[in-house]
Protein backbone atom coordinates (compact mmCIF):
# COMPACT_ATOMS: atom_id res chain seq x y z
CA UNK A 1 0.00 0.00 0.00
CA UNK A 2 1.61 3.18 -0.88
CA UNK A 3 1.07 6.42 1.36
CA UNK A 4 0.65 9.75 -0.41
CA UNK A 5 3.35 12.75 0.91
CA UNK A 6 3.28 16.23 -0.19
CA UNK A 7 6.28 17.84 -1.27
CA UNK A 8 6.81 20.79 0.65
CA UNK A 9 10.00 22.01 -0.98
CA UNK A 10 12.14 21.89 -3.60
CA UNK A 11 16.22 22.76 -3.63
CA UNK A 12 17.76 22.07 -7.03
CA UNK A 13 21.16 20.75 -5.57
CA UNK A 14 23.37 20.05 -9.75
CA UNK A 15 21.82 20.89 -13.17
CA UNK A 16 20.76 17.24 -12.87
CA UNK A 17 20.00 17.00 -9.15
CA UNK A 18 17.38 18.52 -6.95
CA UNK A 19 15.94 17.77 -3.52
CA UNK A 20 12.16 17.32 -2.71
CA UNK A 21 11.24 17.89 0.98
CA UNK A 22 8.67 15.98 2.73
CA UNK A 23 7.23 15.21 5.75
CA UNK A 24 6.46 11.23 6.72
CA UNK A 25 6.36 9.36 9.91
CA UNK A 26 8.45 6.32 8.86
CA UNK A 27 11.95 6.47 10.88
CA UNK A 28 14.41 4.96 7.63
CA UNK A 29 17.71 4.39 8.78
CA UNK A 30 20.67 6.19 6.45
CA UNK A 31 21.25 3.93 3.11
CA UNK A 32 17.46 2.37 3.34
CA UNK A 33 15.28 3.29 0.21
CA UNK A 34 12.10 3.94 -0.45
CA UNK A 35 10.00 2.96 -4.06
CA UNK A 36 8.42 5.61 -5.52
CA UNK A 37 5.63 5.53 -7.58
CA UNK A 38 4.68 8.61 -10.03
CA UNK A 39 0.87 7.06 -10.94
CA UNK A 40 0.51 6.74 -15.10
CA UNK A 41 4.54 7.01 -15.15
CA UNK A 42 7.20 4.97 -13.32
CA UNK A 43 7.99 3.25 -9.74
CA UNK A 44 11.38 3.65 -8.95
CA UNK A 45 13.87 2.96 -5.78
CA UNK A 46 15.56 5.96 -4.13
CA UNK A 47 17.39 6.19 -1.12
CA UNK A 48 16.75 8.98 1.86
CA UNK A 49 18.75 11.75 1.63
CA UNK A 50 17.05 13.57 4.89
CA UNK A 51 16.16 11.57 7.79
CA UNK A 52 15.12 14.01 10.32
CA UNK A 53 11.25 14.84 10.82
CA UNK A 54 11.16 16.76 7.38
CA UNK A 55 12.68 13.84 4.62
CA UNK A 56 14.29 14.42 1.55
CA UNK A 57 14.91 12.70 -1.54
CA UNK A 58 18.04 13.79 -3.69
CA UNK A 59 16.99 12.58 -7.05
CA UNK A 60 19.21 12.81 -10.14
CA UNK A 61 17.39 13.28 -13.73
CA UNK A 62 18.60 9.59 -15.40
CA UNK A 63 15.51 8.14 -17.27
CA UNK A 64 11.70 9.32 -17.75
CA UNK A 65 10.65 8.41 -14.11
CA UNK A 66 13.10 10.98 -12.74
CA UNK A 67 12.35 13.59 -15.50
CA UNK A 68 8.96 13.24 -14.73
CA UNK A 69 10.07 13.90 -10.85
CA UNK A 70 12.10 16.84 -11.99
CA UNK A 71 9.07 19.05 -12.51
CA UNK A 72 6.84 18.35 -9.59
CA UNK A 73 6.86 21.32 -7.02
CA UNK A 74 5.84 21.93 -3.65
CA UNK A 75 2.52 20.62 -3.33
CA UNK A 76 2.66 18.39 -5.88
CA UNK A 77 2.37 14.83 -4.15
CA UNK A 78 4.66 11.71 -3.86
CA UNK A 79 3.30 8.30 -3.54
CA UNK A 80 5.57 5.97 -1.51
CA UNK A 81 6.19 2.64 0.10
CA UNK A 82 9.13 1.83 2.11
CA UNK A 83 11.65 2.43 4.07
CA UNK A 84 12.98 -0.81 2.75
CA UNK A 85 16.58 -2.88 2.96
CA UNK A 86 19.05 -2.69 5.53
CA UNK A 87 21.39 0.66 5.94
CA UNK A 88 24.56 1.26 6.62
CA UNK A 89 26.21 0.28 9.88
CA UNK A 90 27.71 2.72 12.06
CA UNK A 91 31.20 2.27 12.94
CA UNK A 92 33.78 3.59 15.95
CA UNK A 93 36.51 2.87 13.40
CA UNK A 94 38.23 6.14 11.63
CA UNK A 95 35.82 6.72 8.51
CA UNK A 96 36.40 8.00 5.14
CA UNK A 97 32.96 8.38 3.30
CA UNK A 98 33.75 8.61 -0.70
CA UNK A 99 30.77 9.67 -2.88
CA UNK A 100 30.63 9.64 -6.36
CA UNK A 101 27.97 11.73 -8.33
CA UNK A 102 24.39 11.38 -6.75
CA UNK A 103 25.59 8.54 -4.51
CA UNK A 104 26.83 11.09 -2.20
CA UNK A 105 22.21 11.22 -1.40
CA UNK A 106 23.04 8.00 0.17
CA UNK A 107 25.70 8.75 2.67
CA UNK A 108 24.93 12.48 3.15
CA UNK A 109 22.46 11.23 5.99
CA UNK A 110 25.31 8.99 7.73
CA UNK A 111 28.08 11.63 7.26
CA UNK A 112 25.48 13.70 9.72
CA UNK A 113 25.24 11.08 12.26
CA UNK A 114 29.15 10.31 12.50
CA UNK A 115 32.44 11.73 12.30
CA UNK A 116 34.50 10.98 9.77
CA UNK A 117 36.20 13.01 6.59
CA UNK A 118 34.34 13.09 3.53
CA UNK A 119 35.32 12.77 -0.52
CA UNK A 120 32.81 14.17 -2.78
CA UNK A 121 33.33 13.05 -6.37
CA UNK A 122 31.91 13.74 -10.07
CA UNK A 123 32.41 14.27 -13.47
CA UNK A 124 32.63 18.21 -13.30
CA UNK A 125 33.01 21.06 -10.74
CA UNK A 126 28.95 21.79 -11.38
CA UNK A 127 27.87 17.91 -10.25
CA UNK A 128 29.53 18.06 -6.85
CA UNK A 129 26.56 17.10 -4.86
CA UNK A 130 26.58 18.14 -1.00
CA UNK A 131 29.94 20.33 -0.87
CA UNK A 132 28.06 23.08 1.63
CA UNK A 133 26.55 20.19 3.63
CA UNK A 134 29.07 18.92 6.23
CA UNK A 135 30.59 21.90 8.22
CA UNK A 136 33.43 21.33 10.78
CA UNK A 137 34.99 18.14 8.98
CA UNK A 138 37.47 17.91 6.03
CA UNK A 139 35.61 17.98 3.04
CA UNK A 140 37.91 16.90 -0.42
CA UNK A 141 36.61 17.45 -3.79
CA UNK A 142 37.69 15.58 -7.13
CA UNK A 143 36.49 15.50 -10.49
CA UNK A 144 37.53 13.87 -13.64
CA UNK A 145 37.77 16.77 -15.61
CA UNK A 146 40.06 19.05 -13.11
CA UNK A 147 37.52 21.92 -13.31
CA UNK A 148 37.67 21.94 -9.25
CA UNK A 149 39.71 19.73 -6.26
CA UNK A 150 41.59 16.69 -6.99
CA UNK A 151 41.86 16.26 -10.68
CA UNK A 152 40.79 12.54 -11.30
CA UNK A 153 38.88 9.39 -10.14
CA UNK A 154 37.72 9.06 -6.46
CA UNK A 155 39.64 5.80 -6.25
CA UNK A 156 43.14 7.85 -6.67
CA UNK A 157 42.29 10.28 -4.75
CA UNK A 158 41.28 7.59 -1.95
CA UNK A 159 45.01 5.86 -2.58
CA UNK A 160 46.45 9.34 -1.99
CA UNK A 161 44.46 10.26 1.06
CA UNK A 162 45.48 6.51 2.63
CA UNK A 163 49.14 7.88 2.54
CA UNK A 164 48.30 10.43 4.33
CA UNK A 165 45.66 8.96 7.46
CA UNK A 166 45.16 6.28 9.06
CA UNK A 167 41.26 5.44 7.82
CA UNK A 168 40.25 1.94 9.65
CA UNK A 169 36.82 2.09 7.25
CA UNK A 170 35.58 3.54 4.10
CA UNK A 171 32.17 3.73 2.98
CA UNK A 172 31.20 4.39 -0.60
CA UNK A 173 28.31 5.03 -2.43
CA UNK A 174 28.74 5.64 -6.42
CA UNK A 175 28.74 4.26 -10.17
CA UNK A 176 29.93 0.42 -9.68
CA UNK A 177 32.93 0.84 -11.33
CA UNK A 178 34.34 3.27 -8.93
CA UNK A 179 32.97 1.33 -5.68
CA UNK A 180 34.63 -2.08 -7.37
CA UNK A 181 38.36 0.08 -7.53
CA UNK A 182 37.56 1.30 -4.17
CA UNK A 183 36.15 -2.02 -2.52
CA UNK A 184 40.11 -3.60 -3.80
CA UNK A 185 41.74 -0.70 -2.52
CA UNK A 186 40.36 -1.71 1.03
CA UNK A 187 40.68 -5.13 0.82
CA UNK A 188 44.41 -4.76 -0.42
CA UNK A 189 44.49 -2.74 2.25
CA UNK A 190 43.18 -4.75 5.00
CA UNK A 191 40.51 -1.62 5.77
CA UNK A 192 36.86 -2.56 6.54
CA UNK A 193 34.57 -1.11 3.50
CA UNK A 194 30.62 -0.69 3.20
CA UNK A 195 28.99 -0.10 -0.44
CA UNK A 196 25.57 0.52 -1.10
CA UNK A 197 24.88 -0.82 -4.30
CA UNK A 198 22.41 0.08 -7.28
CA UNK A 199 21.30 -2.46 -9.33
CA UNK A 200 17.87 -3.25 -11.95
CA UNK A 201 15.40 -3.44 -8.99
CA UNK A 202 11.22 -4.19 -10.30
CA UNK A 203 9.71 -5.45 -6.60
CA UNK A 204 11.99 -3.60 -3.86
CA UNK A 205 11.00 -6.63 -1.17
CA UNK A 206 13.24 -9.37 -2.26
CA UNK A 207 10.75 -11.53 -3.90
CA UNK A 208 11.27 -11.21 -7.92
CA UNK A 209 15.17 -11.86 -8.24
CA UNK A 210 16.04 -8.67 -10.57
CA UNK A 211 18.47 -7.23 -8.37
CA UNK A 212 20.67 -10.41 -7.47
CA UNK A 213 24.82 -10.11 -7.70
CA UNK A 214 25.63 -13.47 -7.31
CA UNK A 215 22.71 -14.67 -4.97
CA UNK A 216 22.79 -11.40 -3.11
CA UNK A 217 19.50 -9.57 -3.22
CA UNK A 218 20.30 -5.86 -3.43
CA UNK A 219 16.81 -4.90 -2.62
CA UNK A 220 16.59 -6.61 0.87
CA UNK A 221 20.09 -8.18 1.77
CA UNK A 222 21.25 -5.03 0.85
CA UNK A 223 21.43 -2.15 -0.42
CA UNK A 224 24.21 -2.03 1.98
CA UNK A 225 26.74 -4.89 2.31
CA UNK A 226 29.81 -5.30 3.86
CA UNK A 227 33.04 -6.46 3.48
CA UNK A 228 32.56 -10.18 3.73
CA UNK A 229 30.20 -10.25 1.62
CA UNK A 230 31.43 -8.04 -1.25
CA UNK A 231 34.61 -9.94 -1.83
CA UNK A 232 32.01 -12.64 -2.46
CA UNK A 233 30.40 -10.86 -5.23
CA UNK A 234 32.32 -11.75 -8.10
CA UNK A 235 29.96 -9.96 -11.16
CA UNK A 236 30.56 -6.64 -9.15
CA UNK A 237 32.19 -4.22 -11.50
CA UNK A 238 31.91 -6.58 -14.65
CA UNK A 239 28.60 -8.15 -14.85
CA UNK A 240 24.90 -7.22 -14.13
CA UNK A 241 21.72 -8.14 -15.19
CA UNK A 242 19.26 -6.40 -17.54
CA UNK A 243 15.24 -6.08 -17.29
CA UNK A 244 15.28 -9.85 -18.96
CA UNK A 245 17.36 -11.30 -16.39
CA UNK A 246 20.55 -11.58 -18.88
CA UNK A 247 24.04 -11.54 -17.25
CA UNK A 248 25.50 -9.02 -19.58
CA UNK A 249 28.90 -7.36 -19.12
CA UNK A 250 28.55 -3.87 -17.64
CA UNK B 1 9.63 -37.77 8.49
CA UNK B 2 9.79 -35.15 5.52
CA UNK B 3 11.99 -36.83 3.27
CA UNK B 4 10.19 -38.74 0.07
CA UNK B 5 10.58 -39.73 -3.56
CA UNK B 6 8.03 -38.14 -6.05
CA UNK B 7 8.00 -39.18 -10.30
CA UNK B 8 11.40 -41.35 -8.77
CA UNK B 9 12.69 -37.94 -7.63
CA UNK B 10 14.18 -37.85 -3.85
CA UNK B 11 12.87 -34.61 -1.81
CA UNK B 12 14.36 -34.02 1.55
CA UNK B 13 11.44 -32.56 2.07
CA UNK B 14 8.17 -31.59 0.15
CA UNK B 15 8.31 -28.03 0.71
CA UNK B 16 9.58 -26.50 -3.03
CA UNK B 17 10.35 -23.05 -4.06
CA UNK B 18 7.54 -21.91 -6.39
CA UNK B 19 7.99 -20.36 -10.02
CA UNK B 20 8.12 -16.79 -9.76
CA UNK B 21 10.31 -16.22 -6.30
CA UNK B 22 14.09 -15.99 -6.29
CA UNK B 23 14.14 -17.96 -9.33
CA UNK B 24 15.81 -16.25 -12.12
CA UNK B 25 19.42 -16.98 -11.62
CA UNK B 26 20.92 -19.94 -10.59
CA UNK B 27 22.86 -18.19 -7.56
CA UNK B 28 19.46 -16.99 -5.91
CA UNK B 29 18.55 -20.75 -6.15
CA UNK B 30 21.44 -22.05 -3.95
CA UNK B 31 20.67 -19.29 -1.61
CA UNK B 32 16.91 -20.69 -1.11
CA UNK B 33 18.23 -24.44 -1.44
CA UNK B 34 20.73 -23.40 1.38
CA UNK B 35 17.82 -22.13 3.57
CA UNK B 36 16.18 -25.73 3.27
CA UNK B 37 14.28 -25.85 0.37
CA UNK B 38 12.87 -29.07 -0.55
CA UNK B 39 13.58 -28.60 -4.29
CA UNK B 40 13.15 -25.64 -6.53
CA UNK B 41 11.19 -24.51 -10.00
CA UNK B 42 12.75 -22.13 -11.89
CA UNK B 43 11.06 -18.73 -12.87
CA UNK B 44 8.85 -19.84 -16.32
CA UNK B 45 11.25 -19.32 -19.03
CA UNK B 46 10.10 -18.67 -22.77
CA UNK B 47 11.56 -19.09 -26.23
CA UNK B 48 12.74 -15.24 -26.14
CA UNK B 49 13.84 -13.09 -23.70
CA UNK B 50 11.47 -11.09 -22.54
CA UNK B 51 11.83 -7.93 -20.35
CA UNK B 52 8.56 -7.92 -18.77
CA UNK B 53 5.83 -5.11 -17.76
CA UNK B 54 6.73 -1.72 -16.41
CA UNK B 55 6.75 -0.83 -12.99
CA UNK B 56 4.66 -1.16 -10.95
CA UNK B 57 4.75 -4.77 -10.74
CA UNK B 58 3.80 -5.74 -7.42
CA UNK B 59 1.99 -4.25 -4.88
CA UNK B 60 1.93 -4.97 -1.47
CA UNK B 61 -1.44 -5.29 0.59
CA UNK B 62 -2.14 -6.67 4.07
CA UNK B 63 -3.16 -10.46 2.93
CA UNK B 64 -0.85 -10.95 0.13
CA UNK B 65 0.61 -9.77 -2.72
CA UNK B 66 -1.08 -8.47 -5.96
CA UNK B 67 1.96 -8.88 -8.97
CA UNK B 68 2.05 -8.82 -12.51
CA UNK B 69 5.99 -9.45 -13.47
CA UNK B 70 4.61 -10.55 -17.15
CA UNK B 71 6.80 -13.15 -17.32
CA UNK B 72 9.93 -11.73 -17.27
CA UNK B 73 12.68 -13.88 -18.38
CA UNK B 74 16.43 -14.35 -19.90
CA UNK B 75 14.83 -16.93 -22.78
CA UNK B 76 15.66 -20.57 -22.86
CA UNK B 77 19.07 -19.68 -24.97
CA UNK B 78 20.70 -18.06 -21.75
CA UNK B 79 19.12 -20.21 -18.95
CA UNK B 80 21.51 -23.41 -19.07
CA UNK B 81 24.62 -21.93 -16.97
CA UNK B 82 21.79 -21.19 -14.30
CA UNK B 83 20.32 -24.73 -13.97
CA UNK B 84 24.14 -25.93 -14.28
CA UNK B 85 24.74 -23.78 -10.88
CA UNK B 86 21.27 -24.35 -9.26
CA UNK B 87 22.17 -27.79 -9.88
CA UNK B 88 25.20 -27.75 -7.80
CA UNK B 89 22.45 -26.88 -4.30
CA UNK B 90 21.97 -31.31 -4.17
CA UNK B 91 17.61 -30.84 -4.75
CA UNK B 92 15.67 -31.26 -7.54
CA UNK B 93 15.69 -28.52 -9.80
CA UNK B 94 12.19 -28.36 -11.87
CA UNK B 95 12.52 -25.97 -15.05
CA UNK B 96 9.69 -24.27 -15.40
CA UNK B 97 8.54 -23.10 -18.79
CA UNK B 98 5.73 -21.09 -21.18
CA UNK B 99 4.35 -21.10 -24.81
CA UNK B 100 1.33 -20.62 -26.83
CA UNK B 101 1.73 -23.39 -29.02
CA UNK B 102 2.41 -27.34 -28.33
CA UNK B 103 5.58 -27.26 -30.76
CA UNK B 104 6.75 -24.38 -28.15
CA UNK B 105 6.36 -26.12 -25.19
CA UNK B 106 8.37 -28.67 -26.34
CA UNK B 107 11.00 -26.99 -27.54
CA UNK B 108 11.46 -25.61 -24.33
CA UNK B 109 11.11 -28.70 -21.84
CA UNK B 110 13.68 -30.31 -24.48
CA UNK B 111 15.90 -27.41 -23.98
CA UNK B 112 15.36 -28.19 -19.68
CA UNK B 113 15.48 -31.83 -20.19
CA UNK B 114 19.12 -31.11 -21.84
CA UNK B 115 20.56 -28.39 -19.39
CA UNK B 116 19.90 -31.10 -16.73
CA UNK B 117 17.02 -30.30 -15.33
CA UNK B 118 15.21 -33.24 -12.61
CA UNK B 119 11.69 -32.09 -14.27
CA UNK B 120 9.96 -29.64 -16.32
CA UNK B 121 6.37 -27.95 -14.91
CA UNK B 122 4.37 -26.38 -17.12
CA UNK B 123 2.91 -22.96 -16.49
CA UNK B 124 -0.64 -23.33 -18.22
CA UNK B 125 -1.70 -20.98 -15.45
CA UNK B 126 -0.28 -17.20 -15.36
CA UNK B 127 -3.23 -14.37 -14.52
CA UNK B 128 -1.65 -11.32 -16.54
CA UNK B 129 0.49 -12.23 -19.77
CA UNK B 130 -1.53 -12.29 -23.08
CA UNK B 131 -1.30 -15.22 -24.90
CA UNK B 132 0.30 -17.11 -22.86
CA UNK B 133 -0.21 -19.10 -18.87
CA UNK B 134 -3.51 -19.01 -18.54
CA UNK B 135 -5.24 -17.62 -21.97
CA UNK B 136 -3.57 -21.62 -23.11
CA UNK B 137 -4.18 -22.81 -20.00
CA UNK B 138 -8.13 -22.70 -20.41
CA UNK B 139 -8.07 -24.29 -23.71
CA UNK B 140 -8.96 -27.98 -22.59
CA UNK B 141 -8.39 -29.57 -25.73
CA UNK B 142 -4.95 -27.50 -26.15
CA UNK B 143 -3.61 -27.67 -22.91
CA UNK B 144 -4.31 -32.09 -23.36
CA UNK B 145 -2.15 -31.69 -26.05
CA UNK B 146 0.51 -29.71 -24.84
CA UNK B 147 0.71 -31.95 -21.86
CA UNK B 148 0.66 -35.24 -24.43
CA UNK B 149 3.16 -33.59 -26.68
CA UNK B 150 5.75 -32.67 -24.15
CA UNK B 151 5.57 -36.43 -22.69
CA UNK B 152 5.81 -38.17 -25.95
CA UNK B 153 9.48 -35.65 -26.13
CA UNK B 154 11.11 -35.86 -23.09
CA UNK B 155 12.56 -38.46 -20.37
CA UNK B 156 12.07 -36.21 -17.34
CA UNK B 157 8.92 -35.84 -15.58
CA UNK B 158 6.22 -33.27 -16.48
CA UNK B 159 4.40 -31.19 -13.54
CA UNK B 160 1.04 -29.34 -15.51
CA UNK B 161 0.47 -26.28 -12.86
CA UNK B 162 -3.20 -25.04 -13.99
CA UNK B 163 -4.91 -22.31 -13.35
CA UNK B 164 -7.66 -21.21 -10.59
CA UNK B 165 -9.23 -18.73 -12.85
CA UNK B 166 -11.72 -20.80 -14.36
CA UNK B 167 -15.18 -22.80 -13.66
CA UNK B 168 -13.70 -25.56 -15.15
CA UNK B 169 -10.76 -26.67 -12.76
CA UNK B 170 -11.85 -30.71 -12.23
CA UNK B 171 -11.80 -30.19 -16.19
CA UNK B 172 -8.75 -28.80 -16.58
CA UNK B 173 -7.47 -31.03 -14.48
CA UNK B 174 -8.61 -34.25 -16.15
CA UNK B 175 -7.51 -33.07 -19.36
CA UNK B 176 -3.91 -32.71 -18.24
CA UNK B 177 -3.81 -35.74 -16.45
CA UNK B 178 -1.26 -37.43 -18.89
CA UNK B 179 1.27 -35.26 -16.59
CA UNK B 180 3.25 -37.02 -14.21
CA UNK B 181 2.09 -34.74 -11.53
CA UNK B 182 -0.27 -31.63 -11.37
CA UNK B 183 0.35 -27.88 -9.55
CA UNK B 184 -2.46 -26.20 -8.39
CA UNK B 185 -2.93 -23.08 -8.31
CA UNK B 186 -1.42 -20.66 -10.00
CA UNK B 187 -2.12 -16.99 -8.41
CA UNK B 188 -5.95 -15.69 -8.59
CA UNK B 189 -6.70 -12.53 -11.03
CA UNK B 190 -7.12 -9.33 -9.67
CA UNK B 191 -6.77 -6.28 -9.31
CA UNK B 192 -6.30 -3.21 -6.88
CA UNK B 193 -7.08 0.92 -7.50
CA UNK B 194 -5.29 3.29 -5.22
CA UNK B 195 -8.01 5.99 -4.60
CA UNK B 196 -6.01 8.55 -4.20
CA UNK B 197 -4.45 8.34 -7.61
CA UNK B 198 -7.64 7.38 -9.10
CA UNK B 199 -6.14 4.59 -10.69
CA UNK B 200 -5.05 0.56 -11.07
CA UNK B 201 -1.80 0.72 -9.37
CA UNK B 202 -0.26 -2.42 -11.53
CA UNK B 203 1.20 -0.97 -14.55
CA UNK B 204 -0.18 -4.05 -16.32
CA UNK B 205 -3.37 -2.97 -14.26
CA UNK B 206 -4.44 -7.16 -13.85
CA UNK B 207 -2.53 -9.12 -11.82
CA UNK B 208 -1.91 -12.12 -9.76
CA UNK B 209 -2.95 -12.40 -6.07
CA UNK B 210 -1.02 -14.62 -3.90
CA UNK B 211 -0.15 -15.09 -0.37
CA UNK B 212 -2.77 -15.81 2.46
CA UNK B 213 -5.74 -14.77 1.25
CA UNK B 214 -6.10 -17.33 -1.34
CA UNK B 215 -5.31 -20.28 0.87
CA UNK B 216 -8.50 -21.52 0.76
CA UNK B 217 -9.23 -21.33 -3.00
CA UNK B 218 -6.02 -23.13 -3.55
CA UNK B 219 -7.16 -25.83 -0.55
CA UNK B 220 -10.73 -26.14 -2.52
CA UNK B 221 -8.82 -27.05 -5.45
CA UNK B 222 -6.38 -29.29 -4.13
CA UNK B 223 -9.65 -31.24 -2.50
CA UNK B 224 -11.19 -30.77 -5.70
CA UNK B 225 -9.21 -32.40 -8.03
CA UNK B 226 -7.97 -35.18 -5.09
CA UNK B 227 -11.05 -37.01 -5.68
CA UNK B 228 -11.07 -36.94 -9.31
CA UNK B 229 -7.26 -37.56 -10.89
CA UNK B 230 -4.91 -40.41 -9.87
CA UNK B 231 -2.11 -38.41 -10.28
CA UNK B 232 0.00 -36.79 -7.71
CA UNK B 233 -1.15 -33.13 -6.50
CA UNK B 234 1.48 -30.74 -5.94
CA UNK B 235 -0.33 -28.10 -3.37
CA UNK B 236 0.65 -24.46 -3.70
CA UNK B 237 -1.31 -20.59 -3.10
CA UNK B 238 -0.68 -19.26 0.51
CA UNK B 239 1.31 -21.84 2.55
CA UNK B 240 3.15 -19.67 5.52
CA UNK B 241 3.35 -21.71 8.12
CA UNK B 242 3.40 -25.15 9.19
CA UNK B 243 -0.11 -25.57 9.92
CA UNK B 244 -1.09 -24.82 6.24
CA UNK B 245 1.12 -27.08 4.50
CA UNK B 246 -0.74 -30.24 6.89
CA UNK B 247 -3.58 -28.31 5.73
CA UNK B 248 -2.96 -28.70 1.95
CA UNK B 249 -1.77 -32.50 2.63
CA UNK B 250 -4.92 -33.28 4.15
CA UNK B 251 -6.80 -31.82 1.22
CA UNK B 252 -4.81 -34.36 -0.90
CA UNK B 253 -1.39 -32.73 -2.04
CA UNK B 254 1.76 -35.15 -1.82
CA UNK B 255 3.84 -32.46 -2.21
CA UNK B 256 4.03 -28.33 -1.66
CA UNK B 257 5.37 -25.07 -2.89
CA UNK B 258 5.99 -22.03 -1.06
CA UNK B 259 6.17 -18.40 -2.79
CA UNK B 260 4.79 -15.44 -1.35
CA UNK B 261 5.80 -16.51 2.05
CA UNK B 262 9.65 -16.12 0.98
CA UNK B 263 8.34 -12.24 1.49
CA UNK B 264 6.36 -12.81 4.33
CA UNK B 265 9.19 -14.93 6.86
CA UNK B 266 12.20 -14.55 4.23
CA UNK B 267 14.25 -16.97 2.99
CA UNK B 268 14.39 -19.39 5.77
CA UNK B 269 10.62 -19.95 5.78
CA UNK B 270 11.38 -22.87 4.15
CA UNK B 271 13.47 -24.63 7.12
CA UNK B 272 10.76 -23.17 9.33
CA UNK B 273 7.66 -24.65 8.21
CA UNK B 274 9.48 -27.94 8.06
CA UNK B 275 10.62 -27.61 11.63
CA UNK B 276 6.63 -26.86 12.20
CA UNK B 277 5.62 -29.47 10.53
CA UNK B 278 7.55 -31.79 12.36
CA UNK B 279 6.71 -30.57 15.57
CA UNK B 280 3.13 -30.67 14.67
CA UNK B 281 3.39 -34.47 13.47
CA UNK B 282 5.59 -35.50 16.71
CA UNK B 283 2.68 -33.85 18.60
CA UNK B 284 -0.50 -35.35 16.74
CA UNK B 285 1.23 -39.15 16.36
CA UNK B 286 2.25 -39.01 12.96
CA UNK B 287 5.55 -40.72 11.73
CA UNK B 288 5.92 -39.57 8.12
CA UNK B 289 4.19 -36.26 6.53
CA UNK B 290 2.44 -39.18 3.83
CA UNK B 291 0.02 -40.32 6.40
CA UNK B 292 -1.76 -36.75 6.31
CA UNK B 293 -2.44 -36.76 2.39
CA UNK B 294 -6.00 -36.79 1.81
CA UNK B 295 -7.19 -37.42 5.50
CA UNK B 296 -9.78 -34.65 5.24
CA UNK B 297 -11.35 -36.17 2.11
CA UNK B 298 -14.93 -37.09 2.76
CA UNK B 299 -15.45 -40.58 1.19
Amino acid sequence: MYRVVEIEEVVTETPTIKTFFFRDNSEPQPGQFYMIWLPGVDEFPMSISYIGEIKGFTVKRVGAGTARMHQLQKGDKLWIRGPYGRGFRISQKKALFVGGGSGMATLAPLIDMMPGDVVIAARTRDELLFRKRFAGRKVYLATDDGSEGFKGFAHELVEKLLHQEDYEIIYTCGPELMMRKIIDIAISKGIDVQASLERLMKCGIGICDSCSINGYRVCVDGPVFFKDELVKMKDLGKYKRDKAGRRVPL
Amino acid sequence: MLSFTLNGLRFKNPLILASGILDESGETMLKVIEHGAGGVVTKSIGRKPREGYENPVIYELPYGLLNAIGLANPGIENYGEEIKVAKKGGVPVIGSVFGSTVEGFVYLAKKMEEYGADAVELNLSCPHAKGYGMEVGTDIALVEEIVEGVKKEISIPVWAKITPNTENLVKIAKAVEGADALVLINTVKAMAIDIEAGMPVLSNKFGGLSGPCIKPIGVRAVYEVYREVEKPIIGVGGITYGRDAIEYLMAGATALQVGTAVYLRGIEVFSLIAKEMEEWMEKHGYAHFTELIGLAQVR
